[in-house]
């Protein structure tokens, strides 16, 4: 029932099942819409910001993802628009993963993280306005920043081309924001600070410290050569440690429990997993220079450092599935926890995946092929996409007051994504290995290679145009959600496929409807 | 093992009591692990290879290794930041047996942080969807073959997915004598894209600068150090 207006207080979280529905009593319903109306305004404080980030973040998705379809069609068919310089592959490659990274990731990341902090700690979100404000400063920056590496101005610095007048604008959005979450946060009402909160206050302080000592020391010290590379991958690999993973980790810890209706299954592991990952996750960017012209010592570090993640990996992977355990069944019903479930499972793949990739005998395979970018996307795409889209399943009806409007939708949604995206791993990486067993193998012609890898890269382009349509759709969705098209929302969703409103698609069920669990529900 | 809830009920005693419920110590470690790997990925390696300077290469030091790009040179390497070359082609040679980097003919040894110190930004790359561009002056040193085939390239390299750098290149009439710089050679070039009689095709300033760039790609010098074996 608490997919509902949320956590329902000191009660806890109630549960979807029928057994909680039954054995409800009217004291806890009502303790329940107290609580339940507390969130509610908590939630309206953020209204205004977090939307205005989310619908940001889609915007740049689908930039984001024009762009990478352009990029993967111009490596199997590189006469496809090579007329014009701004749309060469050198230069619509990294406005792809600036524009996915700092447009849709990382304005995704914010919106969740804003959210969280302000239900989490019962405060009502800090200076919104300035906030929503800041996303405008952000999309500026970003859009001239895209544009600059579009005409030539690109940096060629992987993760870092945005040219030098399009990063500031970016750092001080996001100090702003920091600046609200931790303000947010000293005003809390809530005395326990729950495990999400953790990797928020840690991304949030991590990241712009990290993106400005990175720009500052890339572009504006007297420093060249090799020490530039391990900057580069000190940051690149940060950028993805130290802030998507922990604010997609966060989503992860508050949903699964809130919409299973079930505590997390392990405090202490909880704490370990969180340390362990602080610990470990930011000495990992040398693995991507393994065999380079750069101090052994520092590969070593990073690989040891690589291998270690498997600590905090299992240790969220152990205490995520604990508390899914005999709960698996809510997945046909809630399209939240099948994209964060999904999610969930794709970060640990990638994060055990990245271990064994910094081995240097699987790295001498792999490093240099697109086995790597496989890896990359079953991180950016599979875990922190995916997790951002649950999340936004979750939060959206709850700022908006409307319900998605169709079940249907929501289900293509899912399955052009998820099947994209297992499409598009799986293709880079048998292509990318079988490339790197190729480049290892003097005797064969580099131009074998380049033909042996196009039917994989062909491959890529149907992965991506798979999810550009899952993108599409759920653009849609969001577009008739802002503008008033779904029903309004009036207590816990179920979906419901039977519905007999079949043109709805699905049905919203009272928290007191004993029929709301009853249903065989699939989403 | 105690419940841990999403904003739920009440937490166990050690829960209440934990230091995790503050931001001090949150803050604050996660700000130490945070410099420690500051201080070691980027504060060491600055402090142990920053301060390298060229080897003189002649007796009594008359010419030095490497030498930083100057003039059309550096206009080369900023044609090839701007067009992203980097996103398919590396510059760095691994040792043997890591790889078949020097076995491929690419190198005749392994790079090392020396011939990478004017390098700003590096351009290491982490791509071989094309081969590597360490030694491709030394390699490749014709500039007529860098034109045709940044012009067309499957012309020169024929099944290559390297995309045309045609935009470089301007269609011009002749007028009195053609161009010495004009390109030569259009075999393998489609007939659209080839020059109408009366016209020739000239590299911009851009592309000369590009392909004198790519000559001048050479890291082929003897560096004692470049033997150490570890990858």
């Amino acid at each position: 029932m608490s997919l509902t207006v949320s956590p329902p207080g000191r009660s806890g979280p109630a549960p979807l099942s029928e057994r909680a529905a039954a054995s409800r009593t009217e004291f806890q319903d009502e303790q329940r819409l107290r609580a339940a109306r507390r969130t509610a305004a908590i939630d309206a404080s953020t209204r205004l910001p977090v939307l205005v980030y989310f619908a940001s973040a889609l915007f740049w998705l689908i930039m984001g993802s024009v762009l990478a379809i352009l990029a993967s069609i111009k490596l199997h068919a590189p006469w496809f628009f090579d007329e014009a310089s701004w749309l060469t592959f050198g230069r619509v490659r990294p406005a792809h993963l600036n524009t996915m990274a700092y447009g849709w990731a990382s304005m995704g990341s914010v919106a969740t993280a804003l959210w969280l902090t302000a239900r989490l700690t019962r405060a009502p979100l800090a200076y919104p306005r300035l906030v929503a404000g800041s996303a405008i400063l952000w999309n500026l920056g970003l859009l001239a920043g895209a544009i600059g590496i579009l005409t030539g101005s690109s940096t060629s610095v992987e993760w870092l081309e945005l040219p030098p007048w399009s990063a500031p604008p970016i750092a001080a959005a996001f100090v702003i924001v920091s600046v609200s979450a931790f303000v947010t946060f000293a005003r809390r009402t809530e005395k326990h600070v729950y495990v999400s909160l953790w990797y928020i206050l840690a991304a949030v302080l991590w990241f712009p410290w990290l993106y400005t000592a990175a720009n500052l020391m890339m572009f504006s010290q007297p420093v060249s050569g090799v020490p530039l590379a391990t900057l580069n991958w000190w940051y690149a690999h940060n950028a993805l440690g130290l802030w998507f993973t922990p604010v997609g980790l966060a989503a992860a810890y508050y949903l699964i429990p809130k919409v299973i209706g079930r505590p997390i299954y392990s405090y202490a592991l909880s704490v370990i997993g969180f340390w362990s990952l602080a610990l470990f996750y930011n000495w990992n960017g040398g693995h991507h220079l393994i065999g380079g012209p750069v101090p052994a010592w520092l590969v070593t570090v990073s690989i040891v450092a690589s291998v270690s993640m498997i600590i905090p990996v299992i240790a969220v992977a152990i205490n995520h599935h604990m508390t899914m355990t005999s709960h698996f069944s809510v997945l046909k019903r809630s399209p939240t926890l099948r994209f964060v479930v999904f999610a969930a499972v794709a970060y640990t793949l990638t994060s055990l995946q990245g271990s064994m990739e910094a081995l240097r005998e699987v790295n001498r395979i792999t490093h240099f092929t697109h086995y790597t970018i496989g890896h990359a996307h079953l991180g950016l795409y599979g875990f922190v996409t995916m997790m951002l889209f649950g999340t936004m399943y979750y939060a959206v009806p709850r700022l908006t007051g409307r319900e998605w409007a169709s079940a249907t939708a929501a289900r293509l949604h899912f399955w052009t994504c998820a099947l994209g995206v297992v499409l598009y791993v799986g293709a880079l990486s048998i292509g990318g290995w079988i490339q790197g067993m190729m480049l290892n193998d003097a005797e064969t012609p580099f131009m074998k290679i380049v033909e042996t890898t196009i039917p994989y890269l062909q491959a890529r382009s149907v992965a991506g145009g798979l999810m550009t349509t899952g993108h599409v759709i759920f653009l849609g969705l969001f577009i008739m959600n802002l503008t008033g098209f779904g029903p309004r929302r009036q207590g816990p969703l179920t979906w419901d496929e039977r519905a007999d409103s079949a043109h709805r698609g699905h049905q919203l069920t009272r928290p007191s409807s004993s029929s709301m669990s009853l249903k065989e529900t699939r989403v | 093992m105690s419940d841990h809830h999403a904003n739920g009920s009440a937490p166990a005693t050690s829960e209440r009591l934990s230091l995790m419920n503050y931001a001090p110590p949150i803050v604050l470690g996660v700000a130490l692990t945070f410099l420690s790997s500051w201080l070691g990925l980027v504060l060491a390696p600055l402090v142990q290879i920053g301060d390298q300077g060229p080897i003189p290469t002649l007796e009594g030091g008359l010419d030095q290794y490497p030498n930083p790009s100057v003039g059309r040179l550096e206009l080369g390497r900023q044609v090839y930041i701007e067009n992203g070359c980097l996103y398919c082609h590396s510059q760095q040679i691994r040792p043997e047996p890591f790889g078949a980097d020097i076995a491929r003919g690419w190198g005749p040894r392994r790079t090392t942080p020396t011939d990478y110190i004017y390098d700003k930004p590096h351009l290491l790359g982490t791509s071989r969807t094309g081969p590597d561009l360490t030694n491709i002056g030394a390699r490749q040193p014709s500039a007529e073959w860098h034109h045709r085939h940044l012009y067309w390239p499957p012309s020169t390299s024929p099944g290559s997915i390297m995309p045309s750098f045609r935009f470089l290149y301007e269609t011009r009439k002749i007028v009195g004598e053609p161009s010495d710089r004009r390109i030569v050679d259009f075999e393998g070039v489609p007939e659209h894209l080839q020059p109408p009689p009366g016209y020739q095709i000239v590299p911009s300033e851009k592309a000369t600068a590009l392909v004198a760039y790519l000559i001048s790609l050479d890291r082929t010098q003897d560096l004692p150090v470049a033997g150490a074996p570890t990858p």
